[in-house]
């Protein structure tokens, strides 16, 4: 018991200390470094309308890490997310139908029905309301849902099926609307690593500067 | 292709500088960085009481116990009270019990399966003061666990719990997690104390912005594998991973130190034949020693065997999307990140699960039936590299099995390292290598045969039965990740995965430590013509054979009727 007891002490002190220096030394060095020599970032990537960084929460219009849900037919539209990007409105919020922040995917196995039914669904909305295009220009990824819900990228591809869209409903030229598409990609790590893709809210953004909406 | 390939040459550039220093501090020697860390060391010896003696198996397995036992005590109470305690910007209620219980669990050991969702679940006084403060000390506990086993293997003293845990954790991880979480932080991973946030968006709604002292428990759950993400959806969420440079940082960082006990396995064992070689006069400079390089080219031959499976299947995409005349050049996108694609998603897959991280960059329950069988075949051999120290443990097992039947094939007594196998030795390997399937198998079948089990599952046919052999795989194999559509915030699952976690743990970890005390006893015997070579391309392939063997005689039925099944009905 005296052994037993002798043990205990020894853990539990342990445990202390070790828990001091883990759980606040560590992460309180790494918060003031981080808070100091990289403040935008640590903060969340904040942008203001003009699609700059800004550590200004008033300003901000979103993050460029993460997309947004768009509805209005002039905006490009990101991938399906299951958390509806926790983008809502004030009426969304009082009947309930946003239950606070969160993320992840519909988690459907590919042999789920619900599955097939959700992309059938989406995919005859798309084609409806991008006259023009057909099934096999769809990519991949526009009517997959993400994992995290709140993918800010689509495929440059996933982009160009939805420039005569963009452009007849924006009242921009086709050329604008590609040119925008064109400056809101990044590419590849070195060429290598990674995909290129598309920021949605970044050329959204610009769109909507392009209109002088904002 | 091509960025697959160089994601693991870095890996396999960086894993021996780093093994050679973890070799340079689980054997004491001097490091450059001792100058920094020696004082620091001898404070916390000093505080809390610690003298550094040699101990026993049977007392560093106590200690072992004994240390992650009061971790689990405080740790439980901080989960239910936090909701009164400080840091709580988001104004967050205590934790239900069966949840803290499955949580605390979880983290301690090493496991990060995680039945809650971070955002909503966790004040940021528990993802402090609980789960980074766990995802360092489960790491270190394993990876103590481990040094003291292969010096036990190399025939030194077993070494001292305490001391272990503290260098390990202040030379090794903190330092290293500080660097990781600079880097995260450059991409774009947050590290701030302040509360989420609201935006307006430019067509007039509202977004929640979850925020938070992420990066601090990003780089620690991949140094250290733990794999629990500080938000619902893990390492897919743009905030934990935000770009294909914090991905390939993050693969590397969960790789590198398993990777790394192979290596310092290798010198451990070299550094006593060098002491006979020297004598006869011919000393060659060891990269990572024989021994250790057969254990790590059997280990990096199934991985890359699982990794080719899985992203084939992947990269083949889903046929019944494909039926709708969508493009599926792309590959299986559900459940994916535009940014990182086939290439670097089906890769984390392979490497989450292969070492045990458990983290996820994208959803693994929308896998495509043959790439989701990878992560959960790896998760059920648990040795290709596997978590922190507890992998090398588990091949080892299966290197002193692979020795016995070859040895009875050839009769005569097994020897490993050395050291007659007998009795004693081969009851305790059957313990650790049966355990395994046991709590998987069991468990599921108990999942599918009671009401509580089934309410869990949440995708119809074969798939569903893919959800509970993934959880219980990965509970078992200290994993973490999941099929997340499974409902599994439920009294039946919380416990039973719990059990799982808990007993798939330290059931094995006390089994290996007392193979180290009883190898470590035994006399060595002379190696004569008749000695199985343990130290060549034969055997590496030999091993190789043994655990996929094994693997399929256990697990082949359930794969059957779960992955393969579906695939079957999908492809046929």
């Amino acid at each position: 018991m005296k052994t037993f007891m002798k043990m205990f002490k020894t853990a539990f002190i342990f445990c202390i200390v070790m828990m001091i220096i883990c759980s606040f030394v560590y992460p309180m060095a790494l918060t003031g470094v981080s808070q100091t020599a990289m403040k935008a970032k640590a903060n969340g990537s904040l942008i203001d309308k003009n699609g700059n960084l800004t550590t200004d929460k008033e300003e901000a219009v979103g993050s460029e890490l993460l997309g947004q849900d768009f509805t209005e037919d002039y905006f490009f539209k990101g991938r399906v997310s299951s958390v509806n990007y926790n983008t809502y409105t004030q009426e969304q919020l009082k009947q309930g139908e946003y239950s606070g922040v969160s993320s992840g995917s519909f988690n459907y196995g590919n042999s789920n029905p619900d599955l097939e039914a959700r992309i059938q669904e989406d995919l005859d909305e798309f084609l409806a309301s991008h006259p023009g295009v057909s099934a096999e220009d769809v990519p991949a990824d526009l009517l997959t849902a993400s994992g995290s819900g709140l993918d800010p990228h689509i495929s440059p591809k996933a982009a160009q099926i939805q420039i005569p869209a963009v452009a007849e409903h924006s009242g921009l030229s086709e050329e604008e609307v590609s040119q925008i598409v064109e400056d809101n990609t990044e590419h590849k790590v070195l060429g290598v690593f990674g995909e290129d893709r598309v920021n949605v809210l970044k050329c959204n953004l610009a769109i909507a500067e392009a209109m002088g909406m904002l | 292709m091509l960025q697959i390939v160089l994601t693991l040459a870095i890996f396999v550039i960086l894993v021996i500088p780093i093994g050679r220093y973890m070799y340079h501090i689980a054997t004491n020697q001097k490091t450059f960085a001792d100058a920094v860390f020696n004082p620091i060391d001898k404070f916390v010896y000093k505080v809390c009481g610690i003298k550094g003696e040699d101990m026993s198996w049977k007392r560093y397995a106590m200690s072992l116990l004994m240390a992650n036992g009061v971790m689990v005590l405080v740790g439980y109470l901080i989960l239910r009270l936090q909701g009164l305690l400080f840091l709580n910007p988001n104004g967050i209620g205590g934790m239900e019990e069966s949840l803290s219980f499955n949580t605390i669990i979880s983290f301690m050991t090493n496991t990060n399966l995680q039945h809650y969702s971070g955002e909503s679940g966790l004040s940021y006084a528990s993802q402090m003061c609980v789960i980074i403060f766990m995802m360092f000390t489960s790491a270190a506990s394993g990876y103590a666990a481990c040094m003291a086993f292969c010096r036990g293997l190399a025939g030194k003293k077993l070494g001292n719990f305490y001391s272990d845990m503290v260098r390990i954790t202040t030379r090794i991880l903190i330092p290293g997690a500080f660097i990781i979480g600079l880097i995260l932080v450059s991409q774009g991973t947050p590290q701030t104390l302040e509360s989420n946030l609201t935006v307006q968006t430019i067509e007039g709604k509202y977004q929640d912005i979850a925020m938070g002292p992420v990066a601090a428990l990003e780089s620690i759950k991949h140094l250290g594998t733990n794999g629990g993400g500080f938000f619902g959806a893990n390492s897919t969420t743009p905030f934990e991973n935000p770009t294909v440079i914090s991905n390939i940082v993050e693969m590397i960082s969960m790789m590198i130190l398993p990777g790394a006990c192979v290596v310092t396995f290798g010198l451990m064992l070299h550094d006593k034949k060098k002491e006979k070689a020297a004598k006869k006069n011919r000393i060659s400079g060891p990269v990572i020693g024989r021994q250790g390089a057969v254990v790590f080219g059997a280990m990096a031959i199934i991985f890359l065997i699982g990794l080719t499976i899985c992203f084939n299947a992947e990269k083949a995409g889903n046929p019944v999307i494909a039926d709708m005349g969508i493009n599926q050049d792309m590959g299986s996108m559900e459940g994916k990140e535009v940014r990182f694609g086939i290439d670097q998603s089906s890769l984390f897959t392979t490497v989450t699960t292969s070492f045990t991280t458990g983290t996820v960059n994208n959803m693994h329950d929308t896998l495509t039936p043959l790439g989701g069988m990878v992560p959960m075949l790896h998760m059920m051999l648990n040795c290709v590299f596997g978590g922190k120290g507890v992998g090398l443990m588990n091949m080892i097992m299966y290197v002193i099995l692979a020795v016995f039947i070859c040895g009875l094939m050839v009769g005569r007594t097994p020897e490993y390292l050395n050291k007659k196998i007998e009795g004693k030795e081969m009851k305790l390997v059957a313990i650790v290598i049966l355990i395994h399937p046991l709590l998987i198998l069991g468990f599921s079948a108990l999942a599918v045969s009671t009401q509580a089990g089934l309410a869990g599952v949440t995708n119809p046919e074969f798939h569903g039965l893919s959800q509970v052999l993934y959880e219980y795989a990965s509970s078992a194999a200290n994993n973490g990740s999941g099929f997340e559509g499974l409902a599994d915030n439920s009294m039946f699952w919380n416990i039973t995965t719990g059990l799982a976690m808990f007993f798939g743990r330290y059931i094995a970890i006390v089994a290996q430590l007392a193979i180290a005390g009883s190898m470590l006893k035994k006399k060595p015997v002379n190696e004569s013509v008749g000695t199985l070579r343990t130290d060549n391309v034969t055997f590496m392939i030999i091993l190789v054979f043994i655990v996929y063997i094994f693997a399929a005689l256990t697990f082949f039925p359930a794969l059957a009727l779960g992955p393969i099944a579906e695939h079957l009905s999908l492809w046929m």
